[in-house]
């Protein structure tokens, strides 16, 4: 346990300075103020400006912002189906891979242009280091932007006075990418590549083992991709075992530093939330429901992973300790605060097997991914779902003491609070919808790893995890098959938008509103009632959707595990 | 439209940028800087490549210390973790099997716990590392083979001990062909 407390306390302690700083500098360049940074940023940004010929002093109605992400989006997954269909005939190939097949390629190309990085197929033997480089990893940079970008302009929404624009859709998608995504993106990079990470365009390489067995190391590109996996809350690994392995991510400093990576742009948005809208109260307001939110999903998954699995102690295994899928170097409780991070946070990278996670730690996972991955959250997509439930609790909290419900001044009206509830609720029912079909049949049925609950589990998590675009997988789950591809495919890109549209119509419509001084009745909503007002809500939400299903899955088999039994 | 001739030129410009000129940037910086790292770090033993120090790889010999089981029997292209549920009935077959095998063979009695990570797969499948417990757990096995003194392989072993980063991230543990290649240079 004090493991679990102190990789814990150092991660926060690493992460919430450095999130501080950059939420600070974040906001100014989203407000378009000079930074240390500018003098040589600057010309390349007005050089990509240049070359794509974008006004960067023309402002956008919310309509035209949302083309514009729509437009990016698809154009994006279009790109990078291209590039894995023709791989076969493109350079830089050493392995002589074909083309990638269609439903998988169509899926991987929604995948990645969603932020979702679900990944069906292997990358050591799939994807070459030309699409890895050219589609996925600029796809890695891309969708983060895009989420990035839509948050700012939802933060713009609020911060506006009868305004009818909320910002400039390639300014904020350019300025993410040079400011922030790739300047940080190359510092960590870096540091991966010291301690091991692999950095190269070379074609695998053959070993001959002490026991003379034969062994072909893969290669790549990896560091580069890594570091943005990470930061861009996406997740996709560039090998199979995604950072579980050792070439993605070799020791404690690296994954310390990866773990703290996925979280840095999405909890320094909700600093730069509170300083754009000129309440930086807010903004700390926000992140103590996450952080609540946070710890309770935490502790539960320490508990249940350090008190092991009792039909292994049964088996001789010392203490039952569930070491499977779990690496030594990294250890129990680092693979549990890694877990619990990307599932609060929409990254799709493992470092252990989510599959042989005890079950009340899969039933965390699915909980944070289907509250729709609030706590920090995506880059960007993480703070507007957290808006989403500001406005539906601003709204039971109205009509508890029945007033007009209120935030930031902006009086809330029906417009916004069908947005937020479309943004809350269109999810759930599509990933249910989803796995339900998945389990009537046989096409879905015929892709369980595993028996009874914890396939149930397998396939809920699956649809979860691909309309909360996080990624990750109860891997057991063979999904790189047409019927798993095309519904996961349309699930995620389902989910992508009804995310990121809702968000703009909310700041589209909060930005023409007036502001409203606060007045004595005005609930007030950065003090600790609104935190647990916040808080209960999510929990409410989350559990009157999920009950049902999570007690056929993982709270079904952790009885069977607590009375010893298998499933 | 325009907004999507926009979109497609500036996923054209970004590509280039973010898809040539910056992984170029880094495979730069690291051919130049960390070399050994950014190549797989690769060990080589009289001129041949014999593994990486970060994947793991197969040992079935008494003579050397041996890694945890691998879902692929590391093939270090096919990475990935077993995937079974903790309640999965063929988890609970394969670990007994192991548990087992690993008491004949080093000379324990029934019923001795066995250390998880030597009876339960990784999650990469290629993890190069056992914990001190399971490499402790060898030290009679592999000085008998190779007939060499207990206390020798033992204290070769402590020596070898890598700590958790921070005192929290990682178990105490050792790199197995690191171990071997050590072992190798005594006798």
């Amino acid at each position: 346990m004090t493991k679990a407390v102190l990789s814990t306390l150092e991660l926060l302690l690493l992460l919430f300075p450095v999130a501080l700083l950059l939420g600070g500098y974040m906001a100014r360049v989203f407000r378009g103020e000079r930074t240390f940074l500018s003098s040589g940023l600057r010309p390349m940004e007005k050089l990509v400006y240049r070359l794509c010929r974008v006004d960067e002093a023309r402002e956008m109605s919310g309509r035209s912002y949302a083309l514009c992400v729509v437009a990016t989006t698809l154009g994006g997954c279009l790109v990078l189906l291209l590039i894995q269909l023709l791989q076969g005939i493109l350079p830089l190939n050493p392995q002589g891979l074909r083309g990638v097949r269609w439903d998988t390629a169509l899926n991987t190309a929604i995948s990645f242009g969603t932020n979702t990085n679900w990944q069906a197929y292997a990358g050591e033997t799939t994807m070459s280091p030309l699409t890895q480089m050219l589609g996925l990893a600029v796809q890695n940079f891309l969708s983060a932007a895009v989420g990035i970008a839509v948050a700012v302009a939802m933060i713009r929404g609020f911060a506006r006075k009868e305004a009818k624009t909320v910002g400039n859709f390639w300014v904020d998608l350019v300025r993410s990418v040079i400011y922030i995504l790739l300047p940080l993106a190359l510092v960590l990079a870096v540091v991966l590549v010291s301690q091991g990470v692999v950095q190269t365009l070379r074609a695998p390489v053959e070993a001959r083992t002490l026991e003379s067995a034969r062994q072909v190391i893969p290669m790549g590109p990896v560091a580069s991709q890594e570091a943005i996996k990470e930061l861009g809350t996406n997740g996709g690994g560039y090998y199979n075992a995604n950072s579980a392995h050792p070439f993605e991510n070799p020791n404690g400093l690296t994954n310390l530093l990866e773990n703290f990576a996925l979280l840095l742009i999405p909890t320094a948005l909700v600093f730069s939330f509170g300083i754009m809208v000129g309440n930086r109260r807010q903004g700390r307001a926000l992140l103590a429901a996450m952080l609540a939110l946070f710890a309770l999903g935490l502790g539960l998954s320490f508990w249940a992973e350090l008190s092991g699995n009792p039909l292994l102690a049964d088996a001789g295994v010392l203490a039952g300790a569930n070491f499977e899928g779990k690496e030594v170097r990294l250890g129990i409780p680092a693979s549990a605060l890694w877990a619990e991070s990307t599932t609060a946070t929409s990254t799709g990278a493992v470092n252990s097997a989510h599959d042989s996670d005890l079950p009340l730690v899969g039933l965390v996972q699915l909980f944070n991914m289907g509250i729709g991955e609030v706590v920090f959250g995506g880059v960007g997509v993480g703070l507007i779902g957290m808006l989403f439930y500001v406005v539906l609790a601003m709204f039971v909290a109205g009509l508890m003491i029945g007033r007009t419900p209120e935030f930031l001044g902006k009086k809330l009206g029906a417009r916004e609070m069908i947005m937020a509830v479309i943004g809350i609720l269109l999810p759930p029912v599509i990933l249910l919808s989803g796995a339900a079909i998945a389990l009537l049949l046989p096409a879905g049925l015929a892709g369980l790893g595993n028996p009874s609950a914890h396939g149930l589990s397998e396939i809920l998590y699956a649809y979860t995890s691909a309309v909360g675009n996080n990624g990750s997988a109860m891997a057991g789950l063979s999904a790189n098959t047409p019927f798993y591809n095309l519904t996961l495919g349309l699930v995620m890109l389902i989910g992508r938008f009804a995310t990121l549209l809702p968000g703009l119509a909310i700041g589209a419509a909060v930005a023409r509103k007036r502001t409203v001084p606060s007045s004595i009745a005005t609930f007030p909503t950065t003090g600790p009632l609104f935190v647990v007002v916040l808080v209960g809500v999510i929990l409410l939400v989350g559990a009157l959707t999920y009950f049902p299903a999570f007690s056929l899955g993982p709270i079904l088999e952790h009885l069977f595990l607590g009375a010893g039994r298998l499933a | 439209m325009k907004e999507i001739r926009t979109a497609f030129l500036v996923i054209l410009v970004f590509s280039l940028l973010l898809g040539v000129v910056y992984p170029l940037l880094l495979t730069g910086i690291g051919q130049l800087v960390f070399p050994w790292r950014a190549n797989g770090s690769l060990v080589s033993v009289g001129g041949r490549v014999v593994g990486s120090e970060l994947l793991g790889q197969s040992f079935s010999s008494a003579r050397y210390f041996h890694g945890r089981p691998s879902p692929s029997d590391y093939d270090a292209m096919a990475s990935g973790a077993s995937n079974l549920g903790p309640s999965n009935r063929a988890l609970l077959l394969v670990v007994q099997e192991r548990v087992d095998r690993i008491r004949s063979k080093n000379g324990l009695p029934s019923g001795t716990p066995i250390p998880a990570d030597l009876v339960l797969s990784s999650a990469s499948g290629l993890d190069p590392e056992i914990s001190i417990e399971s490499a402790l757990l060898q030290v009679d096995r592999v000085a008998t083979a190779r007939g060499l003194d207990v206390a020798v392989v033992r204290s070769l072993v402590e020596r070898m001990v890598v700590g958790p980063f921070l005192a929290a991230f990682g178990d105490r543990r050792v790199n197995v062909l690191r171990l071997n290649l050590a072992l190798d240079g005594l006798t």
